[in-house]
């Protein structure tokens, strides 16, 4: 009996003393720095800062350091810290054309203003483990060049849209919704699906994109270009009346360009998906811009048949916090309810009995 | 007598802050205004996982001060897992006087079950709910099923009903069993038995339910009709037991069931250990 | 004008909004009973005790105030700025919260009652009348009510009553009501039938 007897709070210290232990693991070796984690566990910093909704590399560290490297449950332990958080205001919107880029590319063109800048990626990699890795030792540092911090990097999506060929960026000075606030309804808004997509668990989200890439929902797309570097962050206090830069943070963002056929009203022109995500995170962005474009089916006059179009179907179970906390809610002791079918099962089956064996008879006689 | 404890200073008086208990204090009051309507409110990630009890976690945060006695159950026990997490978080982060008595407590927050011993005027019985829409299993949408409730359109309930008579001769639903509030909303009482349904019926405490997954608040004020849906010709009905429980001999209490040896030895002892330890 | 001359509000802000949370909830499940708040604040004057106390608990900067002409003053509007950081609006319609008199000749008249998908979409209102009892005493009944509640709310006339009768028929739409005098208050919620 788990839980039927007196002492369950003995049990449950005991079994928080366990997984802190579990976590340290072997004490005859190092323990882990957040900023080792920060360094070197990186692009687990970057995904825990994002789903958590809270750019802040070290307590994301430290989020990882305590669930064991579980991204989950360390977004989790982000979020319920960030949500006790007080709220000064809103930043103004971030300025990502004045990103001082380490990588941008474009698949749409050769050749783009500002250029092809690879930066670091995996993408050129070929996929062999690097057994050097497994011993210690100083690696060399990689060159780099001075990065041109004066010039704008004018975005892919507003060249094409000066000659029509992209619909215009949506100008909407509305304030948005905050999601962390506000319980979602529907139909959600796009800067409401938007924000919940960010947030939204990657797996989701890749899948969903993938789905729309196979015939679910496709809509054509074409990385416009991924952007990835660091943007000022710019707040207006009230005091002040005027922008004062706050923060530099690092992000990445995926502008998609869609195939759109055109309707009565619009002429043929493509359209936009759009993804952000803190730090560097390029499968997120681009899933999310997948999703985004896909979730405006209903707009565009497309559908709404597929599941990654399905606005409720998407938004409802993105969020791996939720998602993680239902499904293992599970564990939790349901006897009651299982006593109450229980109850019930046992009184159909005697009903189903009862009627068999007056029917038995008759049916022979039949015979 | 009720459990002492001092509130951990590092933490917001009951975890939330000022701003975020008013908003869910706004949502409960619009909840007792409107018995049965789900209101939205802007449900926060709480230390404790989703489907774990965060609505009610919420609720009881936004409602708790030094004057009240907690008394937390889970499958009608004090001393179940989640029960046990819950109270030592409220006894924590609100310094709160904790019981396992249910006539000594001021606030009753409960998964599962409704106590066996009638409540009183002034007592607050705080559900976890973890899919606050009666409706959700049959419309998965959540624009339908508001759109259901808006137009008091619940034939789709009804025809379920009505199917599961057809199949089984019987109303085969056994816990969550949807009831409605007041003449007016279909409501879900949050997966208890339907042992229990009756115990809401005009009860003089107060019922707030909190879904923190789904960020709903709802409530059935004091001496408010719920009413079990059922048809004329199969009325509503508990659970029963040809046993009596093994240790306090009730014939009335919900009993739960346990195997005791790998013969299939079956054991039924009371969901409510207060109520059953005070029998014995 | 400074801060010196505004009224204090909540000495003990969780705890006190705790204590008077618990009185409205007590209130508002239980129409018709007379609550009094021992915590109330004086408030800047024209507001009586229980009103103060009543938006000091529930009011915030996501929730705008309305206030009738009677209360339409400097120093409310400072105090309910400063305290509580309510933004104050003048049409009825964008109002979560509302201090209305007794006597204003349509009191319920468009304020937010929700819609039929979203009824919680909608005002409370505080209504400041002269006294809670010694009125002509009326019938309530519905939900938190034990059978039947008479109550003799002093101050508004018949025509009150009658668009009062019109809310609870919108029900599950309409706005909900808290009448305050001195430091107590009395709930109506928009589900009570009230009979003459």
């Amino acid at each position: 009996m788990y839980v039927a007897v007196k002492g369950g709070e003995a049990a449950i210290a005991h079994s928080l003393d366990l997984i802190a232990d579990r976590r340290r693991g072997d004490r005859g070796l190092d323990e882990l720095t957040l900023e080792q984690i920060d360094q070197q566990l990186g692009l687990a910093v970057d995904r825990v800062m994002t789903e958590g909704s809270c750019y802040d590399r070290t307590l994301a560290a430290l989020a990882i350091k305590q669930a064991r490297g579980d991204l989950i449950e360390a977004i989790f332990l982000l979020r319920a810290y960030r949500t006790t958080l007080p709220r000064f205001g809103d930043s103004v919107p971030l300025d990502t054309a004045h990103m001082v880029p380490e990588r941008r590319i474009s698949a749409a063109f050769k050749d783009v203003p500002g250029g092809q800048v690879l930066g670091p990626t995996y993408d050129y990699t070929h996929r062999l483990l690097d057994f050097s890795l497994a011993a210690a030792g100083e690696r060399p540092t990689a060159p780099t060049a001075p990065a041109d911090t004066a010039q704008a990097l004018p975005h892919v999506g507003d060249i094409l849209a000066r000659e029509g060929l992209l619909e215009p960026a949506p100008a909407n000075d509305a304030p948005p919704q905050d999601l962390t606030r506000e319980p979602l309804s529907f139909p959600a808004d796009r800067p409401l699906r938007l924000q919940n997509l960010a947030r939204g668990d990657e797996g989701f989200l890749l899948a969903l994109g993938y789905s729309t890439q196979r015939g679910y929902g496709n809509n054509h797309p074409f990385v416009g270009e991924i952007r990835y570097g660091r943007v000022a962050v710019g707040f207006v206090p009230e005091e002040l009346g005027f922008e004062i830069e706050i923060a530099e943070i690092e992000v990445t963002e995926c502008d998609m360009v869609n195939q759109f056929a055109g309707s009565a009203e619009v002429p043929p022109q493509f359209t936009r998906g759009y993804g952000l995500a803190f730090g560097h995170a390029e499968r997120k962005a681009i899933a999310m811009a997948l999703v985004d474009r896909a979730l405006r089916g209903a707009e565009l006059s497309e559908g709404a048949d597929s599941p990654a179009q399905d606005e409720e179907f998407v938004l409802a179970h993105s969020d791996n916090v939720e998602a993680s906390g239902f499904v293992q809610h599970l564990k939790l002791p349901h006897y009651v309810d299982f006593q109450s079918e229980l109850v019930v099962v046992r009184a159909l089956r005697a009903e189903v009995e009862k009627r068999r064996a007056e029917t038995a008879p008759l049916t022979q006689a039949a015979e | 007598m009720p459990d002492t404890h001092t509130q951990d200073p590092a933490y917001n008086y009951a975890y939330l802050d000022e701003q975020t208990k008013r908003m869910i204090r706004r949502a409960i009051l619009k909840a007792v205004a409107v018995p049965g309507y789900q209101v939205p409110f802007g449900g926060r990630e709480m230390p404790l996982p989703y489907g774990w009890g965060t609505g009610g976690i919420q609720v009881t945060a936004a409602i708790i001060g030094q004057a009240d006695t907690l008394k937390v159950i889970d499958q009608g026990a004090d001393d179940t897992t989640n029960a046990v997490s819950i109270r030592r978080f409220f006894a924590r982060v609100a310094g709160v006087a904790t019981t396992t008595a249910t006539p000594e407590a001021t606030i009753i927050q409960t998964r599962h079950r409704v106590p066996e011993t009638p409540l009183m005027d002034g007592q607050i019985l705080v559900f976890q709910v973890p899919i606050p829409e009666p409706l959700r299993m049959l419309e998965p949408r959540e624009t339908e099923t508001r759109t259901l409730h808006a137009l008091q359109e619940y034939g789709v309930m009804q025809v379920s009903l009505y199917e599961s008579i057809a199949r089984h001769g019987r109303i085969s639903k056994s816990y969550n069993y949807p009831v409605q509030v007041n003449g007016r909303y279909i409501m879900s009482p949050s997966p208890i038995p339907k042992f229990d349904n009756p115990k809401l019926d005009r009860s003089p405490a107060l019922q707030l339910y909190g879904a923190g997954r789904e960020k709903r608040i709802y409530a059935v004020p004091p001496y408010t009709p719920v009413k079990s849906l059922d048809f004329d010709d199969h009325p509503f009905e508990i659970e029963s037991w040809s046993e009596c429980c093994a240790l306090c001999g009730s014939r009335e209490s919900f009993l739960d069931e346990m195997i005791v040896d790998d013969q299939g030895k079956r054991l039924f002892v009371c969901s409510d250990t207060d109520y059953c330890e005070g029998r014995r | 004008m400074s801060d010196t001359l505004l009224a204090p509000g909540l000495a003990d802000p969780a705890h006190d909004a705790q204590r008077l949370f618990r009185q409205v909830l007590d209130a508002m499940s239980h129409p018709g009973r007379i609550v009094t708040l021992d915590d109330a604040p004086s408030g800047p004057g024209a507001l009586s005790p229980a009103a103060t106390a009543f938006l000091l608990t529930l009011a915030d900067r996501d929730t705008p105030v309305w206030l009738d002409t009677a209360f339409d003053l400097d120093a409310v509007r400072s105090f309910l700025r400063f305290h509580a950081g309510t933004p104050i609006v003048t049409t009825r319609g964008d109002a979560a919260f509302a201090v209305v008199s007794f006597d204003d000749p349509a009191p319920l008249d468009g304020f937010a009652i929700g819609t039929d998908t979203f009824p919680d979409r909608s005002a409370t209102l505080v209504i400041e009348v002269p006294a809670l009892q010694g009125g002509a005493p009326r019938t309530w009944r519905g939900p938190g009510i034990d059978g039947a509640a008479r109550v003799a709310i002093a101050g508004p006339c018949e025509a009150f009553w009658r668009e009062c009768a019109a809310n609870h028929a919108s029900f599950p739409c309409g706005v909900d009501i808290v009448f305050a005098a001195g430091n107590q208050l009395i709930a109506m919620p928009r589900s009570i039938a009230v009979e003459a």
